[in-house]
This record gives structure tokens, C-alpha cells and sequence, in this order.
């Protein structure tokens, strides 16, 4: 399969960005441990996370050629809907001020005071503690690179654009975290999610059709288009939910 | 046990936050489904069905989210 810029470049930026997104919020807990407990039990903590990552995935991974094509667009357009649609909504919600945006430097303050909390309690076991944390966060924020990349890459032959724009980002995170040795408070993080939310609900409606059979003009550049369609449609909808400015009185 | 449990709960968190939200997307994609399993000389007629259903539950629930 050849593989073009149209096709790839949606693919990898996806993937780079949503791998932004969890890489910064696995680096948040990585390092409240290694604050909490230092740089031992947060390392093997995420080293095993690393490890458990890399077993599933060379476990399942070979699963993926056996499904039949069309079964496999369906079921990730699908997850892909339901992954992508909810960061929209929590980030079209988020930029018109109905919830909260989510602060990394509140996070990383409150994983630090939670685990000083367990150390008051759990004395010496607080090592294997604060290395599962570190553990958890790997795998699960990993999980969610993963998902993306397979879901944006599996159903069309960009698995490796796929990868490297995941592992990029990963890469970026990891070396920018550990130059500074505090959470990257400054990315903006809604912004990031309310991108990479349009792109993966606008990838998860072209795999769900593909796997239903649907026959989208323009084939892949379809997505640019779905992309554009649920910009404006989340733009909107902010400026419709944000609630009025209250004027000063005079 | 119970890290096994918060792992599992997580991980369905990835993809059902608003279950309402959730159940709304699936019933969109079973009604396209249905569209192209009766009208597959129309194909296009499931992907309308899917893209104006996927933006339609995107509006309705952040509007009454946003009300509430």
C-alpha cells in the first residue's frame, strides 16, 4: 500500500498530539513520586509500566492482521467515536467555562500531598506505593497511546507514521520533564484536547463508515472535511454553552 | 484486587465518561447501520446518517449539559 502525505499527515498529527496530551499527565505523577520517594521507586515504577505496555501490545498486536478489515474499521471507528467525541465534549465544556480546566500543577500537587499523606500511614511499604503509582500511570496513559495509534493507523496501513508521531511526542515530554524536574503546566492542554478530539471524532466517522460499507467521496480527504465540520460545530457550541459575562455595575 | 478493579474502571473511563453521551453515539451508529443493511443502493445515505447523528449528539448534549 502506498502511503501519501494526505493520508499519513492527519494520522501522525493525531497521534503526536493526543501522545502530547498523556505523556504530560504520566510525567505529572512520574515526577510527584520521584518528589515524594525520589527517582528509584518512580522509575521501576514506570520502567514496569513500560514493560507491561510493551507485553500487551506484542501480545495483541498480532491479533490485528487476523481480524477481517472491514470488522476492524467498525470496531475502532466506534471506540474511536467514543474516545474522541468525550474529549470534545469535556474540552468544548472546559473552553466555555461550565467545568473546570484540568491544571497539571494542581494534579501534580495533589498526587504529592496523597502520597505524603500514605507515607504517615504505610511507613516503609510506601516504596512499592509510590512505584505502583508510577506504574498505573505509565499503563494507562500508555493504553491510551496505544489506542489512538492503533485506531488512527490499524484500519489503514499507518501504523509506523502512526508510531513515530506518538513516540515523538513521548520523546519530547519525557526530555522537556526531565530537563525542568517539574510538571509542564504551561502546554496547553485544552487546546490540545479540543484538537485532537475533532481529529479522532473526524477519524472515528470515517472508519465507522468504512466499516458499514459507506463509499465517502473524496475518500481519505473526507476526514479534513468531517474535521472541519466538527470544528465548527464545537466552536459553536462553546460560544452557545458559555455562559454571559456579567457586566460591572456602574 | 482492588487495583486490578480501579485499572478495569479506568479503562472503560477512556471511552464512557457521560453515559447518556455514550448510549446516544450507539444508537446513531446502529441507525446507520440499519440505513445501509436497507438501503444499500444508497451507501451514502448511512454515512449522513452517522456524520449528521455524530454532530447532532455532540450540540444536544453539550447545550444541556451547558443549561444544566
Amino acid at each position: 500500500m502506498t502511503i501519501t502525505w494526505t493520508s499519513a499527515a492527519p494520522a501522525v498529527l493525531a497521534a503526536f498530539l493526543s501522545s502530547l496530551v498523556e505523556a504530560v499527565e504520566a510525567l505529572t505523577i512520574v515526577l510527584s513520586v520521584a518528589t515524594v520517594r525520589g527517582w528509584r521507586p518512580a522509575g521501576l515504577g514506570a520502567l514496569a509500566g513500560l514493560a507491561s505496555l510493551a507485553l500487551i501490545v506484542l501480545a495483541l498486536g498480532p491479533l490485528l492482521d487476523r481480524v477481517p478489515l472491514h470488522a476492524l474499521q467498525l470496531v475502532i471507528g466506534v471506540l474511536l467515536l467514543l474516545f474522541g467525541m468525550r474529549w470534545l465534549r469535556k474540552a468544548i465544556l472546559r473552553a466555555a467555562g461550565v467545568i473546570p480546566l484540568h491544571d497539571e500543577a494542581l494534579t501534580f500537587a495533589t498526587e504529592t500531598a496523597a502520597l505524603r499523606e500514605q507515607a504517615r500511614h504505610h511507613g516503609t511499604r510506601l516504596d512499592w506505593l509510590a512505584g505502583l503509582a508510577s506504574c498505573k500511570a505509565m499503563l494507562l496513559e500508555g493504553l491510551e497511546v496505544v489506542f489512538v495509534v492503533i485506531a488512527v493507523g490499524g484500519g489503514s496501513g499507518l501504523l509506523v507514521p502512526a508510531s513515530i508521531g506518538a513516540l515523538a511526542a513521548c520523546a519530547l515530554v519525557a526530555a522537556l520533564g526531565f530537563a525542568m524536574h517539574r510538571p509542564l503546566a504551561r502546554v496547553p492542554e485544552n487546546t490540545l484536547k479540543f484538537t485532537v478530539g475533532v481529529m479522532l471524532s473526524a477519524f472515528g466517522v470515517f472508519w465507522t463508515g468504512e466499516g458499514l460499507g459507506v463509499p465517502w467521496p473524496g475518500e481519505d480527504l473526507a476526514i479534513l472535511g468531517f474535521a472541519a465540520l466538527f470544528l465548527i460545530a464545537a466552536v459553536a457550541a462553546v460560544r452557545l454553552v458559555r455562559p454571559p459575562a456579567v457586566k460591572a455595575l456602574p | 484486587m482492588k487495583t486490578l478493579i480501579n485499572i478495569f474502571r479506568e479503562l472503560t473511563g477512556l471511552f464512557i465518561d457521560d453515559g447518556l453521551f455514550a448510549l446516544a453515539i450507539g444508537v446513531v451508529v446502529v441507525l446507520a447501520a440499519i440505513v445501509a443493511a436497507i438501503a444499500p443502493a444508497v451507501p451514502i445515505a448511512a454515512g449522513v446518517v452517522l456524520l449528521v447523528g455524530c454532530l447532532g449528539v455532540l450540540l444536544g448534549n453539550v447545550t444541556s449539559t451547558g443549561i444544566r
